[in-house]
Protein backbone atom coordinates (compact mmCIF):
# COMPACT_ATOMS: atom_id res chain seq x y z
CA UNK A 1 0.00 0.00 0.00
CA UNK A 2 1.31 3.42 -0.93
CA UNK A 3 1.21 5.79 2.04
CA UNK A 4 1.46 9.50 1.42
CA UNK A 5 4.39 11.16 3.19
CA UNK A 6 3.57 14.10 5.47
CA UNK A 7 5.99 16.82 6.50
CA UNK A 8 6.71 17.04 10.23
CA UNK A 9 6.90 20.62 11.51
CA UNK A 10 9.44 21.63 14.16
CA UNK A 11 7.95 22.73 17.45
CA UNK A 12 10.81 24.96 18.48
CA UNK A 13 11.63 28.62 19.01
CA UNK A 14 11.52 29.37 15.29
CA UNK A 15 7.81 28.86 14.51
CA UNK A 16 5.09 31.42 15.29
CA UNK A 17 1.64 30.52 16.61
CA UNK A 18 -1.22 32.91 17.30
CA UNK A 19 -3.22 32.88 20.52
CA UNK A 20 -6.30 31.37 18.86
CA UNK A 21 -4.20 28.66 17.16
CA UNK A 22 -2.53 27.84 20.46
CA UNK A 23 -5.92 27.54 22.14
CA UNK A 24 -7.33 25.38 19.35
CA UNK A 25 -4.33 23.06 19.10
CA UNK A 26 -3.71 22.68 22.83
CA UNK A 27 -7.30 22.44 24.02
CA UNK A 28 -6.76 25.18 26.64
CA UNK A 29 -9.10 28.15 26.79
CA UNK A 30 -7.73 31.60 25.94
CA UNK A 31 -8.61 32.65 29.50
CA UNK A 32 -6.29 29.99 30.97
CA UNK A 33 -3.60 30.83 28.41
CA UNK A 34 -3.73 34.47 29.50
CA UNK A 35 -3.32 33.43 33.13
CA UNK A 36 -0.35 31.24 32.23
CA UNK A 37 1.21 34.25 30.48
CA UNK A 38 0.67 36.25 33.65
CA UNK A 39 2.36 33.53 35.73
CA UNK A 40 5.27 33.67 33.25
CA UNK A 41 5.20 29.98 32.33
CA UNK A 42 4.07 30.65 28.77
CA UNK A 43 6.15 33.54 27.47
CA UNK A 44 4.67 35.25 24.39
CA UNK A 45 7.15 35.91 21.59
CA UNK A 46 5.53 39.20 20.66
CA UNK A 47 2.36 41.19 21.04
CA UNK A 48 0.67 41.76 17.70
CA UNK A 49 -2.52 43.67 17.00
CA UNK A 50 -4.48 40.41 17.05
CA UNK A 51 -3.07 39.44 20.47
CA UNK A 52 0.11 37.79 21.64
CA UNK A 53 1.99 35.32 19.45
CA UNK A 54 4.05 32.36 20.62
CA UNK A 55 6.96 30.28 19.43
CA UNK A 56 6.31 26.67 18.40
CA UNK A 57 7.71 25.19 21.61
CA UNK A 58 4.90 26.90 23.57
CA UNK A 59 2.51 24.41 21.96
CA UNK A 60 4.39 21.58 23.72
CA UNK A 61 3.99 23.40 27.06
CA UNK A 62 0.34 24.28 26.42
CA UNK A 63 -0.59 20.72 25.46
CA UNK A 64 1.08 19.40 28.59
CA UNK A 65 -0.77 22.08 30.61
CA UNK A 66 -4.08 20.92 29.12
CA UNK A 67 -3.41 17.29 30.07
CA UNK A 68 -2.34 18.24 33.60
CA UNK A 69 -5.32 20.54 34.04
CA UNK A 70 -7.84 17.90 33.08
CA UNK A 71 -6.14 14.91 34.71
CA UNK A 72 -5.39 16.62 38.04
CA UNK A 73 -8.22 19.19 38.01
CA UNK A 74 -5.74 22.04 38.59
CA UNK A 75 -6.52 25.76 38.65
CA UNK A 76 -4.25 28.20 36.78
CA UNK A 77 -2.03 28.92 39.82
CA UNK A 78 -1.51 25.20 40.53
CA UNK A 79 -0.93 24.55 36.86
CA UNK A 80 1.68 27.33 36.65
CA UNK A 81 3.52 25.92 39.67
CA UNK A 82 3.56 22.38 38.22
CA UNK A 83 4.73 23.66 34.83
CA UNK A 84 7.57 25.72 36.29
CA UNK A 85 8.72 22.79 38.45
CA UNK A 86 8.53 20.40 35.49
CA UNK A 87 10.50 22.91 33.43
CA UNK A 88 13.18 22.95 36.13
CA UNK A 89 13.25 19.15 36.19
CA UNK A 90 13.58 19.02 32.38
CA UNK A 91 16.46 21.53 32.62
CA UNK A 92 18.23 19.48 35.29
CA UNK A 93 17.69 16.27 33.34
CA UNK A 94 19.22 17.91 30.27
CA UNK A 95 22.19 18.99 32.40
CA UNK A 96 22.64 15.43 33.69
CA UNK A 97 22.43 14.07 30.14
CA UNK A 98 25.05 16.62 29.10
CA UNK A 99 27.40 15.62 31.90
CA UNK A 100 26.90 11.95 31.07
CA UNK A 101 27.69 12.67 27.43
CA UNK A 102 30.92 14.41 28.47
CA UNK A 103 32.02 11.72 30.93
CA UNK A 104 34.44 9.36 29.22
CA UNK A 105 33.45 5.72 29.15
CA UNK A 106 35.77 3.04 30.52
CA UNK A 107 39.03 3.23 28.61
CA UNK A 108 39.20 0.93 25.63
CA UNK A 109 41.47 -2.05 26.05
CA UNK A 110 44.29 -1.74 23.59
CA UNK B 1 -14.49 -8.96 24.92
CA UNK B 2 -12.06 -8.96 27.81
CA UNK B 3 -13.35 -7.78 31.15
CA UNK B 4 -11.55 -4.98 33.00
CA UNK B 5 -12.06 -4.63 36.72
CA UNK B 6 -12.06 -0.85 37.14
CA UNK B 7 -12.35 -1.13 40.93
CA UNK B 8 -9.26 -3.32 41.06
CA UNK B 9 -7.38 -0.97 38.74
CA UNK B 10 -8.05 1.92 41.14
CA UNK B 11 -7.48 -0.31 44.19
CA UNK B 12 -10.87 0.42 45.75
CA UNK B 13 -13.80 -1.69 46.98
CA UNK B 14 -16.99 -1.91 44.92
CA UNK B 15 -18.71 -0.02 47.70
CA UNK B 16 -16.18 2.87 47.56
CA UNK B 17 -17.60 6.38 47.82
CA UNK B 18 -17.10 8.96 45.06
CA UNK B 19 -14.54 10.64 47.32
CA UNK B 20 -12.57 7.41 47.81
CA UNK B 21 -12.55 6.87 44.05
CA UNK B 22 -11.28 10.40 43.46
CA UNK B 23 -8.55 10.00 46.11
CA UNK B 24 -7.44 6.65 44.67
CA UNK B 25 -7.35 8.13 41.18
CA UNK B 26 -5.30 11.14 42.25
CA UNK B 27 -2.78 8.95 44.04
CA UNK B 28 -2.34 6.74 40.97
CA UNK B 29 -2.31 9.75 38.63
CA UNK B 30 0.62 11.20 40.61
CA UNK B 31 2.41 7.91 40.19
CA UNK B 32 1.66 7.20 36.55
CA UNK B 33 0.84 10.46 34.77
CA UNK B 34 3.15 10.40 31.72
CA UNK B 35 4.06 14.08 32.13
CA UNK B 36 5.35 13.62 35.67
CA UNK B 37 6.11 9.91 36.07
CA UNK B 38 9.38 8.09 35.65
CA UNK B 39 7.76 4.66 36.09
CA UNK B 40 8.32 2.17 33.31
CA UNK B 41 5.14 1.76 31.26
CA UNK B 42 3.63 4.87 32.91
CA UNK B 43 1.61 5.79 29.84
CA UNK B 44 -0.15 2.44 29.56
CA UNK B 45 -0.75 2.33 33.30
CA UNK B 46 -2.19 5.83 33.32
CA UNK B 47 -4.47 5.01 30.41
CA UNK B 48 -6.02 2.19 32.44
CA UNK B 49 -6.30 4.36 35.54
CA UNK B 50 -7.83 7.24 33.54
CA UNK B 51 -10.31 4.93 31.86
CA UNK B 52 -11.34 3.42 35.20
CA UNK B 53 -11.79 6.87 36.76
CA UNK B 54 -13.66 8.22 33.76
CA UNK B 55 -16.21 5.44 34.22
CA UNK B 56 -16.45 5.25 38.00
CA UNK B 57 -16.56 9.01 38.70
CA UNK B 58 -19.79 9.33 36.74
CA UNK B 59 -22.75 7.80 38.67
CA UNK B 60 -24.59 6.80 35.48
CA UNK B 61 -21.58 5.15 33.90
CA UNK B 62 -20.69 3.49 37.19
CA UNK B 63 -24.21 2.06 37.54
CA UNK B 64 -24.09 0.70 33.98
CA UNK B 65 -20.65 -0.79 34.60
CA UNK B 66 -21.85 -2.43 37.83
CA UNK B 67 -24.78 -3.86 35.90
CA UNK B 68 -22.35 -5.89 33.80
CA UNK B 69 -21.71 -8.17 36.77
CA UNK B 70 -18.45 -9.57 38.11
CA UNK B 71 -15.81 -11.29 36.05
CA UNK B 72 -12.13 -11.99 36.45
CA UNK B 73 -9.89 -9.28 34.89
CA UNK B 74 -9.04 -10.36 31.34
CA UNK B 75 -11.83 -12.95 31.31
CA UNK B 76 -13.83 -13.22 28.09
CA UNK B 77 -17.36 -12.05 28.66
CA UNK B 78 -20.49 -10.87 26.91
CA UNK B 79 -22.53 -8.02 28.30
CA UNK B 80 -26.05 -9.06 29.42
CA UNK B 81 -28.60 -8.86 26.58
CA UNK B 82 -30.40 -5.86 28.04
CA UNK B 83 -27.24 -3.95 28.87
CA UNK B 84 -26.63 -0.75 26.95
CA UNK B 85 -30.27 -0.43 25.90
CA UNK B 86 -30.85 2.33 28.40
CA UNK B 87 -28.31 4.47 26.57
CA UNK B 88 -30.20 4.14 23.34
CA UNK B 89 -27.30 2.40 21.70
CA UNK B 90 -28.82 -1.02 21.17
CA UNK B 91 -26.79 -4.18 20.89
CA UNK B 92 -23.65 -4.30 18.90
CA UNK B 93 -20.76 -6.35 20.17
CA UNK B 94 -17.88 -8.00 18.46
CA UNK B 95 -15.46 -10.51 19.93
CA UNK B 96 -12.24 -8.80 18.91
CA UNK B 97 -13.20 -5.38 20.22
CA UNK B 98 -11.65 -3.70 23.18
CA UNK B 99 -14.10 -3.57 26.06
CA UNK B 100 -13.27 0.05 26.82
CA UNK B 101 -14.06 1.08 23.23
CA UNK B 102 -17.57 -0.21 23.69
CA UNK B 103 -17.99 1.23 27.12
CA UNK B 104 -17.02 4.67 25.93
CA UNK B 105 -18.96 4.32 22.74
CA UNK B 106 -22.11 3.20 24.45
CA UNK B 107 -21.94 5.67 27.26
CA UNK B 108 -21.36 9.02 25.71
CA UNK B 109 -18.25 8.45 23.64
CA UNK B 110 -17.71 10.56 20.55
CA UNK B 111 -18.88 7.96 18.07
CA UNK B 112 -22.17 7.47 19.87
CA UNK B 113 -22.78 11.20 19.63
CA UNK B 114 -22.64 10.78 15.90
CA UNK B 115 -24.75 7.68 16.13
CA UNK B 116 -27.31 9.53 18.23
CA UNK B 117 -27.77 12.06 15.46
CA UNK B 118 -25.87 14.99 17.03
CA UNK B 119 -24.30 17.23 14.42
CA UNK B 120 -21.88 19.21 16.59
CA UNK B 121 -18.41 19.27 14.96
CA UNK B 122 -16.06 17.08 16.94
CA UNK B 123 -12.32 17.55 16.39
CA UNK B 124 -10.26 14.43 15.80
CA UNK B 125 -8.10 12.98 18.52
CA UNK B 126 -4.44 14.07 18.69
CA UNK B 127 -1.90 11.25 18.80
CA UNK B 128 1.42 11.55 20.58
CA UNK B 129 4.14 9.01 19.92
CA UNK B 130 7.87 8.58 20.42
CA UNK B 131 9.81 8.41 17.15
CA UNK B 132 13.09 6.55 17.51
CA UNK B 133 15.66 7.47 14.91
CA UNK B 134 19.38 6.89 14.53
CA UNK B 135 21.99 9.62 14.78
CA UNK B 136 22.66 9.21 11.07
CA UNK B 137 18.94 9.76 10.33
CA UNK B 138 18.95 12.87 12.54
CA UNK B 139 21.95 14.19 10.64
CA UNK B 140 20.66 13.58 7.14
CA UNK B 141 16.89 13.76 7.62
CA UNK B 142 14.65 10.73 7.27
CA UNK B 143 11.28 9.33 6.47
CA UNK B 144 9.78 7.27 9.24
CA UNK B 145 6.74 5.04 9.32
CA UNK B 146 4.60 5.09 12.44
CA UNK B 147 2.19 2.27 13.11
CA UNK B 148 -0.79 3.10 15.30
CA UNK B 149 -3.96 1.44 16.47
CA UNK B 150 -6.70 4.06 16.17
CA UNK B 151 -10.42 4.28 16.93
CA UNK B 152 -12.70 4.51 13.93
CA UNK B 153 -16.47 4.28 13.71
CA UNK B 154 -17.80 1.16 12.03
CA UNK B 155 -20.88 1.15 9.75
CA UNK B 156 -23.16 1.50 12.79
CA UNK B 157 -21.13 4.32 14.29
CA UNK B 158 -19.56 2.20 17.01
CA UNK B 159 -15.88 2.59 17.74
CA UNK B 160 -13.48 -0.12 16.73
CA UNK B 161 -9.71 -0.25 16.65
CA UNK B 162 -8.03 -0.33 13.28
CA UNK B 163 -4.33 -0.43 12.44
CA UNK B 164 -3.05 2.68 10.73
CA UNK B 165 0.31 3.62 9.21
CA UNK B 166 1.56 7.17 8.85
CA UNK B 167 4.71 8.18 6.99
CA UNK B 168 6.35 11.40 8.08
CA UNK B 169 9.39 13.22 6.79
CA UNK B 170 11.69 14.54 9.50
CA UNK B 171 14.04 17.15 8.10
CA UNK B 172 17.68 17.04 9.21
CA UNK B 173 18.36 18.69 12.53
CA UNK B 174 16.42 16.61 15.05
CA UNK B 175 17.95 15.74 18.37
CA UNK B 176 16.97 13.98 21.59
CA UNK B 177 13.61 15.19 22.95
CA UNK B 178 12.84 17.35 19.90
CA UNK B 179 9.09 17.76 19.32
CA UNK B 180 7.42 17.83 15.93
CA UNK B 181 3.87 18.11 14.71
CA UNK B 182 2.38 16.38 11.70
CA UNK B 183 -0.76 18.41 10.99
CA UNK B 184 -3.96 16.53 10.24
CA UNK B 185 -2.52 13.08 10.87
CA UNK B 186 -4.34 12.40 14.12
CA UNK B 187 -7.85 10.97 14.39
CA UNK B 188 -10.51 11.96 11.89
CA UNK B 189 -12.79 14.83 12.90
CA UNK B 190 -16.52 14.19 12.92
CA UNK B 191 -19.41 16.31 11.63
CA UNK B 192 -17.02 18.74 10.00
CA UNK B 193 -14.65 18.93 12.98
CA UNK B 194 -10.96 19.31 12.12
CA UNK B 195 -8.74 16.25 11.96
CA UNK B 196 -6.43 15.76 14.91
CA UNK B 197 -2.64 16.08 14.69
CA UNK B 198 0.17 13.64 15.21
CA UNK B 199 2.83 14.79 17.67
CA UNK B 200 6.27 13.20 17.61
CA UNK B 201 8.89 13.17 20.33
CA UNK B 202 12.29 12.26 18.97
CA UNK B 203 14.30 9.58 20.72
CA UNK B 204 17.80 9.05 19.46
CA UNK B 205 18.96 5.44 19.43
CA UNK B 206 22.23 5.01 21.37
CA UNK B 207 25.24 5.16 19.06
CA UNK B 208 28.27 2.88 19.11
CA UNK B 209 30.68 5.83 19.21
CA UNK B 210 28.96 9.13 19.89
CA UNK B 211 27.12 10.56 22.87
CA UNK B 212 24.80 13.51 22.32
CA UNK B 213 24.08 16.76 24.09
CA UNK B 214 21.67 18.95 22.13
CA UNK B 215 23.43 19.12 18.75
CA UNK B 216 26.94 18.50 20.08
CA UNK B 217 28.53 15.07 19.89
CA UNK B 218 31.15 13.54 22.17
CA UNK B 219 33.48 10.72 21.22
CA UNK B 220 36.20 9.10 23.29
CA UNK B 221 39.62 9.45 21.71
CA UNK B 222 42.00 6.76 22.98
CA UNK B 223 45.65 7.89 22.82
CA UNK B 224 48.85 5.97 23.46
CA UNK B 225 50.92 7.59 26.27
CA UNK B 226 53.55 8.77 23.79
CA UNK B 227 50.87 10.32 21.52
CA UNK B 228 49.56 12.30 24.49
CA UNK B 229 53.07 13.41 25.50
CA UNK B 230 54.58 14.12 22.11
CA UNK B 231 51.42 15.13 20.25
CA UNK B 232 50.15 13.37 17.14
CA UNK B 233 47.86 13.69 14.17
CA UNK B 234 45.12 11.07 14.42
CA UNK B 235 42.06 10.16 12.39
CA UNK B 236 38.70 10.72 14.07
CA UNK B 237 35.42 9.34 12.68
CA UNK B 238 32.73 11.99 12.17
CA UNK B 239 29.18 11.62 10.82
CA UNK B 240 30.48 12.82 7.45
CA UNK B 241 33.60 10.68 7.31
CA UNK B 242 37.02 10.57 8.91
CA UNK B 243 38.93 13.76 9.58
CA UNK B 244 42.49 14.35 10.76
CA UNK B 245 42.81 15.88 14.20
CA UNK B 246 45.99 17.40 15.60
CA UNK B 247 46.50 16.30 19.18
CA UNK B 248 48.77 18.89 20.85
CA UNK B 249 51.81 17.74 22.86
CA UNK B 250 51.07 17.34 26.57
CA UNK B 251 47.40 16.40 26.10
CA UNK B 252 45.86 15.27 29.38
CA UNK B 253 43.26 12.55 29.89
CA UNK B 254 39.75 14.03 29.83
CA UNK B 255 40.80 17.03 27.76
CA UNK B 256 38.23 17.89 25.09
CA UNK B 257 39.45 18.60 21.57
CA UNK B 258 36.81 20.45 19.56
CA UNK B 259 36.04 19.78 15.93
CA UNK B 260 33.89 22.76 15.00
CA UNK B 261 30.67 22.13 13.01
CA UNK B 262 31.17 18.35 13.03
CA UNK B 263 28.19 17.70 15.33
CA UNK B 264 24.55 17.29 14.36
CA UNK B 265 23.03 19.85 11.99
CA UNK B 266 20.58 22.25 13.65
CA UNK B 267 17.02 22.50 12.29
CA UNK B 268 17.23 25.90 10.64
CA UNK B 269 20.91 26.70 10.24
CA UNK B 270 24.29 25.83 11.66
CA UNK B 271 25.69 22.70 13.22
CA UNK B 272 26.76 21.52 16.62
CA UNK B 273 30.40 20.61 17.34
CA UNK B 274 32.12 17.29 17.83
CA UNK B 275 34.27 16.95 20.93
CA UNK B 276 36.94 14.26 21.09
CA UNK B 277 37.67 13.41 24.72
CA UNK B 278 41.27 12.30 25.21
CA UNK B 279 41.70 8.97 26.95
CA UNK B 280 45.20 7.74 27.67
CA UNK B 281 45.30 4.00 27.28
CA UNK B 282 48.09 1.56 27.91
CA UNK B 283 48.65 -1.79 26.23
CA UNK B 284 47.40 -4.80 28.20
CA UNK B 285 50.55 -6.73 27.26
CA UNK B 286 53.98 -5.39 26.36
CA UNK B 287 56.86 -7.05 24.63
CA UNK B 288 60.26 -7.39 26.31
CA UNK B 289 61.60 -4.55 24.21
CA UNK B 290 58.68 -2.26 25.11
CA UNK B 291 59.07 -3.17 28.74
CA UNK B 292 62.76 -2.28 28.57
CA UNK B 293 61.96 1.06 26.95
CA UNK B 294 59.37 1.88 29.65
CA UNK B 295 61.94 0.91 32.27
CA UNK B 296 64.44 3.22 30.65
CA UNK B 297 61.83 6.01 30.64
CA UNK B 298 60.99 5.39 34.30
CA UNK B 299 64.62 5.69 35.26
CA UNK B 300 65.30 8.73 33.11
CA UNK B 301 62.17 10.76 33.93
CA UNK B 302 61.78 13.15 36.86
CA UNK B 303 57.99 13.42 36.29
CA UNK B 304 56.10 13.23 39.60
CA UNK B 305 52.42 12.62 38.84
CA UNK B 306 51.48 12.64 42.57
CA UNK B 307 53.46 15.61 43.77
CA UNK B 308 50.24 17.29 45.03
CA UNK B 309 49.90 14.45 47.57
CA UNK B 310 53.13 15.62 49.18
CA UNK B 311 51.84 19.20 49.37
CA UNK B 312 48.67 18.05 51.15
CA UNK B 313 50.67 15.98 53.63
CA UNK B 314 52.95 18.98 54.26
CA UNK B 315 49.90 21.23 54.84
CA UNK B 316 48.55 18.86 57.48
CA UNK B 317 51.75 19.14 59.55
Amino acid sequence: MNIEISEAVWLDRAGVISMSELAQLSGLSEAILLQLIEYEVLPPAASAAGGPTFTGDCLVTARMACRLQSDFELDAAGLALVLSLLDRIRGLEAEVRGLQAQAPRRPHKA
Amino acid sequence: MKYKDYYKILGVEKSASADDIKKAYRKLAHKYHPDVSKEADAEAQFKEVGEAYETLKNPEKRAAYDQLGSFQPGQDFRPPPDWGGQFGAGQHFSEDADFSDFLHGLMGGRFSQKHGGATMPIPGEDFEVAARITLEQAASGSEIEIKLSVHEPDAQGFPRRVPCSIKARIAKGATQGQRLRVPGKGGKGLNGGRDGDLYLKIELAPHRLYRVQDHDLYVDLPLAPWEAVLGATVEVPTLSGRVRLKVPPGTQAGQQLRLAHRGLPKPHKGEGDLYAIAQIVVPAKVSERESALYQQLAEGSDFKPRSHFDLEVADEH
